[in-house]
């Protein structure tokens, strides 16, 4: 185990940011970006459980080819919500409000985000967009699919389309202003010494995801205000009866979907190059190299939403691009997976639950990845679409890929943001439950795929039972695997073992201030003359690696930017 | 609350928290520009492929009006570039009467749309149960405030518009949606620059602007510039489309 | 950009006034141009005259020919930005035959092109 064992037992510091100002109104009014961490926290949680709710009637009810649980308009509410909620309340804002939020400042050596006022906007537009989105939920729910495709969410679907449509919209600008806050932060709140290529990658891979967050999130924004006005006023550009076009709505759509998918994965990315660096005891092998990738990654997937609409009637010449695009942006991602592996070689590798979790990462986000070209490749999609292939393709990336590396960076940082550690070996053995539910679950999605089961349908072909009863089986593994770090994450905040300024030891600036940190993070404003992860000139971290490889790094003359 | 000129607790120094604050308002009208973009996309599409029906419908419009509120917001913009430079060269006063303009100038331009809007209300041109781009032409009486040589020269444009496009009236309202759309949706963010513009105009007369900070009156410039650009664009595509007839 | 001291670019009263007046004329012309049948092309006058007026904006009104480098690329990646939702969507109509009986020119000269074996 990696957490430094001598030296006397560690005690808490008597002040932080959590007992620093008690009260409600002092939560609920916060501009510390820490607190607005764990108020995002709470939220994500709760729409995790909302979502995860949906999946469990979900799989319930595909325990039997005949359905016996929903009735068909029931089921398609309920993948709909479990999508709604998992991809606009849990993912998108998962790590980025949880993790970013509390770390983006400490990372690049700052007292707040360069609008701390506007971070809790953020937070409360959250809540607003959610609660709309909760009230069609209960009055109504919603059956159109999370893609909301017309004509049918906007002409004949009898559920509650417009407060939910009004939810995710609102929700929006929390993303939008979320990434807003974190590029300006990058660009004008370091700290002296602290230049572009010493920050460390999680903070790259935020930067990458707020360009996303800002150039797409407002494309979502506009085709959902339009498809509200065309149900309430009657508007009518994706109405084929007035000359409208359905396929115009896919196009706006997934003009911020596809991106949206990176706006998911590249922060996870981020945590498992902090974690692997940390736990492998070792550089991260090609860091520039893994943060131009992760721009690549940003600039790239916003040229492949048509990949969505290989089936619409596209033409070949638009069909072949989109699908020769959606090859080419598998290469950044690809890199970085040779990079992670790189790092590992020759390195000191430790077996720490966040470790467990970046292994997990590497083997799903693989599968998950390598799927995808199947998907992008033309003639194979025309047969998959549209199948359980698809969603089990998504699903590892989304839980196998996002969901771990959010689980991993909430392990490795926990004890930066309670100051406590949680149980290890309970916290091994859920991840490893966490893992065999997960493969349970989807892998039998990618057989009952090629078999040709089709997504969305409420009713199976008799044959494709054995599988659908594997999958329900392994989802209530995975479920365990969920609640777990939940109740024992909880426990630790308060009873674990005081855990120090850096238990790991890692390299990061957020290590060398107290845990939990300061409201205004740190007492004197750093000076960094560190490169990035370097393990070999870091006496403070009380290791026994051969010093002297690099340079000590040179103390650029201020703050700030470019 | 926060004072105007006071250092935020984040920031070292005043430069930096300047060059923040304007960079973030920078970063937010590229979010504008994609959120425009969205509807843009619609318009670009469907003019195309009903041209007819977006003619005609852009020939509902009043060119004079239309032209008169472009002039109005570029005025304002003037006058707005105007109190950034008051603010710049500690010129308080000038700094509320260029301010001061620019309200009114926005103001005229509400005036103006809702003028536009309740007449477009009248001729039963608002997208919906009751559109039909043919009330006037069928409803002389109802429609008063065309005067005859336009009224004929509407009814003119009516039919060879429908002989063009036998499902004319669909495709019109497709056209409106887009008018109501892009304006509706530029009116909204002006309402937005107009508060803001309240609020500095409240600073500005507690005397909070000066050469050493001025930082407020510039980016809600910025914003309100934009907004202009928007419209710069909105006159063309929307009352420009086939005037030559 | 090393520092952020750069001594704040006061742009003249005279400089807005020349601008302001410019953009007028502008719109005068662009209204002039409207009632001239230049078919096709119409439209492609109005985007021009609109994107020079809307140049001068950002440039002088918006100071943005003062501003550090850093807020050019902004400004530069939110219309390639907007570029690309344009072009690549309208690529898709553009290439689809016979959408709804329109016939868009690119479709036209791929048939063509192909002779007609598309």
């Amino acid at each position: 185990m990696r957490t430094q064992t001598s030296g006397p037992a560690p005690q808490l510091p008597e002040k932080h940011y959590l007992n620093a100002t008690y009260g409600i109104r002092s939560w609920l009014l916060t501009t510390d970006h820490k607190r607005i961490a764990l108020l995002y926290l709470a939220s994500v949680t709760f729409f995790f459980f909302i979502g995860g709710f949906f999946a469990m009637m979900i799989r319930l009810h595909l325990l039997t080819p005949n359905g016996y649980l929903l009735t068909p308009d029931q089921y398609n509410r309920m993948f709909t919500m479990h999508g709604v909620a998992m991809v606009f309340f849990f993912l998108i804002p998962s790590i980025p409000a949880v993790l970013g939020n509390f770390l983006i400042p400490l990372m690049v050596g700052a007292k707040d985000l360069a609008f701390p006022k506007i971070n809790l906007l953020s937070w409360y537009i959250y809540v607003i967009g959610g609660l709309f989105t909760l009230w069609s939920m209960i009055n109504g729910g919603l059956d159109t699919g999370w893609t909301f495709y017309t004509p049918f969410s906007t002409l004949y679907s009898n559920s509650a389309v417009a407060p939910a449509v009004v939810g995710v919209f609102i929700t929006g600008f929390s993303s939008i202003l979320t990434g807003l806050n974190f590029l300006v932060t990058v660009h004008t709140m370091r700290a002296p010494g602290m230049t572009w290529f010493r920050l460390p990658l999680f903070v790259w891979a935020h930067y990458a995801t707020s360009i996303v967050m800002i150039l797409g999130t407002p494309v979502i924004a506009i085709t959902l205000g339009l498809a509200a006005m065309e149900r309430v006023f009657g508007l009518g550009f994706f109405n084929p009866a007035m000359g409208g076009d359905p396929i115009l709505f896919q196009h706006l759509f997934w003009f911020y979907s596809h991106p949206a998918v990176y706006i998911m994965i590249l922060p996870a990315m981020g945590v498992i190059s902090e974690l692997i660096p940390t736990f492998a005891r070792k550089r991260l092998f090609g860091y520039h190299f893994v943060a131009a990738a992760s721009l690549a990654i940003a600039v790239i997937g916003f040229l492949v939403w048509t990949h969505h609409m290989f089936l619409t009637g596209q033409s070949t010449y638009a069909a072949v691009a989109f699908s020769f695009l959606t090859f080419i942006v598998a290469i950044p991602s690809a890199i970085k997976t040779f990079n992670w592996t790189a790092t590992l070689f020759g390195g000191s590798i430790a077996f720490d639950t966040p470790m467990l979790y970046a292994f997990g990462f590497l083997g799903l986000f693989l599968v998950g990845g390598l799927t995808g070209l199947f998907l992008g490749a033309l003639g194979v999609d025309i047969n998959i679409h549209d199948t359980y292939f698809v969603v089990a393709h998504f699903h590892y990336i989304m839980v196998g890929g996002a969901v771990m590396g959010y689980l991993g960076g909430l392990h490795f940082w926990w004890p930066k943001i309670t100051g406590r550690m949680y149980p290890e070996w309970l916290a091994r053995i859920a991840a490893f439950i966490l893992f065999i539910g997960f493969n349970f679950t989807f892998f039998p999605q990618f057989i009952l795929g090629i078999m040709g089961m089709p997504r969305r349908y409420h009713t199976y072909p008799p044959e494709f039972q054995i599988y659908n009863v594997m999958s329900t089986a392994g989802a209530s593994i995975l479920a365990i695997g969920y609640l777990l770090p939940m109740v024992y994450l909880t426990w630790a905040a308060f009873y674990g073992k005081v855990a120090g300024d850096n238990p790991w030891p890692a390299t990061g600036l957020e290590w060398k201030t107290q845990s939990p940190p300061l409201t205004e993070n740190f007492e004197v404003t750093p000076v960094v003359t560190w490169e990035a992860y370097d393990f070999h000139n870091r006496p403070d971290l009380g290791l026994d690696v051969p010093s002297g490889k690099g340079s000590p790094g040179v103390v650029a003359p201020a703050h700030g930017d470019d | 609350m926060h004072r105007t000129g006071a250092l935020y607790g984040q920031f070292k120094t005043l430069e930096q928290q300047k060059d923040t604050a304007t960079l973030g308002m920078w970063i937010f009208l590229v979010t504008e520009v994609m959120f425009f973009g969205g509807i843009m996309l619609a318009y670009t599409i469907n003019r195309h492929t009903y041209f007819h029906a977006f003619a005609m419908g852009s020939n509902t419009l009043s060119l004079g009006l239309g032209g008169f509120n472009t002039v109005v917001l570029l005025a304002s913009s003037f006058t707005m570039a105007m109190a950034v430079w008051s603010s710049q060269t500690s010129k308080k006063g000038l700094i509320t009467l260029f301010l001061s303009l620019t309200i009114f100038l926005g103001f005229v331009f509400f005036g103006v749309k809702y003028v536009e809007y309740a007449q477009k209300f009248h001729h039963h041109l608002v997208p919906g149960k009751n559109f039909d781009i043919f009330y006037c032409a069928n409803n002389p009486t109802k429609c008063e405030d065309i005067d005859a040589a336009d009224m004929a020269k509407e009814k003119e444009e009516l039919e060879v518009a429908a002989k063009a496009d036998p499902d004319l009236n669909a495709h019109a309202q497709l056209y409106y949606s887009a008018y109501f759309g892009m304006t509706g949706l530029h009116a909204l963010h002006m309402v937005i620059g107009a508060g803001l513009l309240f609020w500095l105009l409240r600073e500005s007369v507690a005397g909070k602007f000066n050469a050493e900070w001025n930082n407020p009156v510039d980016i809600v410039g910025l914003y309100w510039h934009f907004v202009d650009i928007v419209w710069i664009y909105l006159f063309p595509l929307l009352y420009l489309i086939d005037r030559h007839k | 950009m090393a520092e952020h001291e750069h001594t704040e670019h006061i742009v003249s009263p005279g400089t807005y006034l020349v601008i302001i007046l410019t953009l007028l004329a502008l719109t005068g012309i662009t209204v002039f141009a409207a009632f001239v049948n230049l078919g096709r092309f119409n439209i492609v006058v109005a985007l021009l005259i609109a994107t020079v007026k809307a140049t001068l904006v950002v440039l002088i009104f918006m100071h943005a020919k003062y501003a550090p480098e850093r807020t050019k690329l902004v400004i530069i990646a939110g219309i390639f930005w907007l570029a690309l939702l344009l072009f690549m969507t309208l690529s898709d109509y553009a290439s689809r035959v016979d959408y709804r009986g329109v016939r868009y020119p690119m479709t036209q000269i791929i048939s063509h092109t192909l002779g007609n074996r598309a």
